[in-house]
């Protein structure tokens, strides 16, 4: 029996930050304090907080040490674990006030969260079955073969309100009975884990945190359509949740979790894993399904639709991890509890992924329905250097900004939708003043014209054009008149693509259009980037009357484009600079100035 | 698995390692003493009984956690006991077998050792 235990996080981004090390130190340290009987340190899954990696959390009193390196630790195992005492200085500096530790929960991050589908994660090891059973794991599986029907299990998840969180907002009920109405020989239940949005990773941290809620939840909706053969499709980028969904899935059949007869009652299930190649397309439902098959992953068209004809041409479900994550929570606690939290049409929780311009980046669960101020002001801490916000993108290349204006809008699907964003799948990337929104678009353009599987003309063909008409209006070879055809070629790829890369491939440019199309307009009319970010329309200049003459920055300008005297004003050669920015970042006087 | 006596089994037996990583006001809170001068005086087996007999008795409303030096080292090991109600029994020159009656009738039962307790001890 331990008295103590020490949770280090696991996840991908604390394993960037060093936290491998630092269990190996940890482990070394403890056992030098013979407290190796006392203390048990346990890998975990994410917490939350990668900004402020590799992160270690100490029960039972919850001290929540963060950015821990390895030459802390000595310190952390005599006082805390050997004495008791709470090594305050490394504690996260949010937790200490004045003299006293607060609790992790009490924290502005922590505080306004509601963790449901990441409730496990941070919590237990991933990689132990039964610490997930120790948290109430597969008791939903048990009660749904041992005492309700199918047809029962379908009607909580319908109750619940669930939809589903990959980004379409489809509910999630519906399509388990569409599945579940169809007579074969064979159906199938997949996992969508090939989370591509840049900017996205929850379905990684839960499957890095709690792999096992994904098996029992897809052995839930095989029992309740009648499949006893489930896939997971994960990309091979993201080799952490392979690894422990193998282990978790071995230890399920090891257990009898997975496999012949579950729990004695006839019902049979098995869980396999494909391993996607990392194209952006395989997250859409028919290509995903395609590349299970074994062929290159493009999309078909609707109907008919998997319910109907998935894989291998019989019934399928498919689900993301995230909604997969929500299942047996709604089983074991009801439909009545999940409908209770989020909005009218948007029930439960949604995980977000913070990232861009804020002080806290990482993973944060909410109620449906808090607003974008709450999320990005006081869970994400706000934006660093004193800059102003001035948008956020959700839903990655298929979703759009929100700017500043609209900050207090309630986060659901359809306010999302109203707003020209989309949920997606929940990457939230904040924009400070010094993001030029134009810019912005030709990024998710590039990624899209990258990604494009070339099945289909509009996208194929038309995201190239828009990438080349966003390139000209950012190089200020653009006319008004090619804003507008711009305008034209979006709604015309939105109509004419076969599946959901190509209709919402032009959504950044749209809600980017729709908000700052004035900065469009100063691109190409005024020659100017607001922000000053579009290199080509930027230029330097050195104001004569501040410059003292030091000459730091003709020898920090890489190409000699700065010329003049020791002691006197020195001049910028246009034809020469290449607007790197790296004078201006040294002057001591503030005498280069970006135009 | 063939049953769900099997499940419950090992949900019982994990429940008590983890229900020591959730934060939650309303448990008894014991905690020991573990300066240098609460180890020198034992208090080491006193924190290691205490973690032994509150998992042997499942007592899930219960963390036993260790502190730094209070201050009456004459006494150590010091056992401070802070109940929900805000209440606090400090419990002097503790030893192990004292520590399994502390827990059987005071966390388990309510009722405090009182000849344990700092006021008699310091007569």
């Amino acid at each position: 029996m331990y008295r103590s235990h020490v949770l280090v996080c696991g996840g991908t981004g604390c394993t960037s930050s060093g936290s491998q090390q630092i269990i190996e130190t940890l482990e070394q340290e403890i056992k030098k304090a013979g407290l190796s009987e006392e203390v048990k340190v346990v890998k975990t899954g994410c917490f939350g907080l990668c900004a402020l990696g590799p992160i270690m959390i100490v029960y039972p009193e919850g001290s929540f040490y963060s950015m821990v390196k390895p030459e802390d630790i000595p310190e952390i195992v005599s006082e805390h674990l050997l004495k008791g005492r709470i090594v305050k200085r490394l504690l996260y500096s949010e937790t200490v006030t004045d003299q006293n530790v607060k609790s992790l929960n009490e924290t502005e991050f922590y505080k306004k969260q509601h963790r449901v589908a990441l409730k496990n994660c941070g919590v237990i090891n991933p990689e132990n079955i039964e610490e997930y059973i120790g948290v109430d794991g597969y008791q939903a599986l048990g009660k749904v073969l041992t005492e309700m029907t199918p047809e029962e299990v379908i009607q909580v998840i319908k109750d619940s309100g669930l939809r589903g969180r990959g980004g379409g907002g489809f509910p999630t009920g519906v399509k388990w009975s569409f599945a579940a109405a169809n007579q074969a020989d064979q159906k199938y239940v997949c996992c969508n884990a090939d989370e591509g949005d840049p900017g996205a990773f929850m379905d990684r941290s839960i499957l890095e945190g709690d792999p096992h809620v994904v098996i029992e939840a897809m052995t839930i909706a095989g029992y309740a359509i009648g499949a006893n053969q489930g896939y997971v499709y994960i990309r091979a980028e993201y080799p952490i949740a392979v690894k422990r969904l193998e282990i978790a899935i071995n230890q399920a059949r090891e257990y009898g979790l997975l496999g012949k007869n579950i729990f004695d009652s006839g019902f049979d299930f098995d869980i396999e894993i494909r391993l996607g190649a990392g194209a952006f397309v395989c997250g859409e439902e028919t290509a995903l399904m395609t590349s299970i098959e074994g062929h290159r992953g493009e999309p078909r068209p609707r109907p008919p639709f998997p319910a109907v004809k998935g894989l291998f041409g019989k019934p399928t479900i498919l689900n993301n991890v995230e909604t997969w994550a929500n299942i047996p929570q709604i089983i074991l606690k009801g439909a009545d509890w999940f409908a209770s939290m989020g909005t009218e049409k948007s029930k439960g929780t949604k995980v977000f992924a913070l990232g861009g311009k804020i002080h806290n980046t990482g993973l944060v669960e909410v109620p449906m329905g808090t607003t974008l101020r709450e999320i990005i002001e006081e869970i994400g801490g706000g934006i660093p250097n004193g800059k102003k916000f001035k948008a956020a993108q959700t839903g990655g290349p298929s979703g759009g900004c929100i700017p500043a204006s609209l900050i207090d809008t309630p986060i659901d699907y359809d306010n999302l939708l109203a707003v020209g964003s989309m949920m997606g799948s929940g990457g939230l990337i904040v924009m400070d003043e010094d993001t030029c929104m134009v810019d912005i678009a030709k990024f998710f353009l590039e990624f899209t014209v990258d990604e494009s599987c070339g099945k289909c003309n509009p996208c194929r063909i038309g995201t190239k054009r828009m990438y080349e008409m966003l390139s000209n209006i950012c190089k200020g070879n653009a006319t008004l008149e090619d804003i507008d055809k711009l305008e034209q070629l979006c709604y015309e790829i939105k109509a004419g693509s076969l599946c959901a890369l190509g209709q919402s491939a032009p959504n950044p440019v749209l809600s980017t259009l729709r908000y700052f199309r004035d900065e469009y307009v100063a691109h190409v009319v005024d020659k100017r980037c607001p922000a000053g970010v579009c290199k080509d329309l930027l230029s330097f200049e050195i104001v004569a009357d501040k410059c003292k003459g030091c000459t730091l920055c003709a020898r920090q300008c890489p190409v000699n484009a700065i010329s003049g005297t020791v002691k006197q004003p020195h001049v910028i050669d246009k034809s020469k600079c290449i607007k790197c920015g790296a004078c201006m970042e040294k002057c001591r006087f503030g005498a280069i100035v970006k135009k | 698995m063939k049953s769900l006596a099997e499940l419950q089994a090992i949900r019982d037996k994990m429940k008590g390692a983890i229900n020591m990583r959730e934060e939650n006001g309303d448990k008894i809170r014991v905690v020991v003493g573990m300066a240098t001068c609460g180890i020198a005086a034992g208090a080491r087996p006193v924190l290691n009984k205490f973690t032994e007999e509150v998992a042997k008795r499942n007592l899930l409303n219960v963390s036993v956690t260790q502190t730094g030096c209070i201050g009456i080292c004459q006494y150590e090991p010091v056992v401070e006991v802070f109940t929900p109600d805000g209440k606090k029994t400090t419990y002097v020159k503790m030893t192990p077998e004292k520590a399994v009656k502390v827990v059987a009738d005071h966390l388990v039962n309510g009722n405090v050792v009182s000849e344990y307790t700092i006021g008699s001890v310091a007569k």
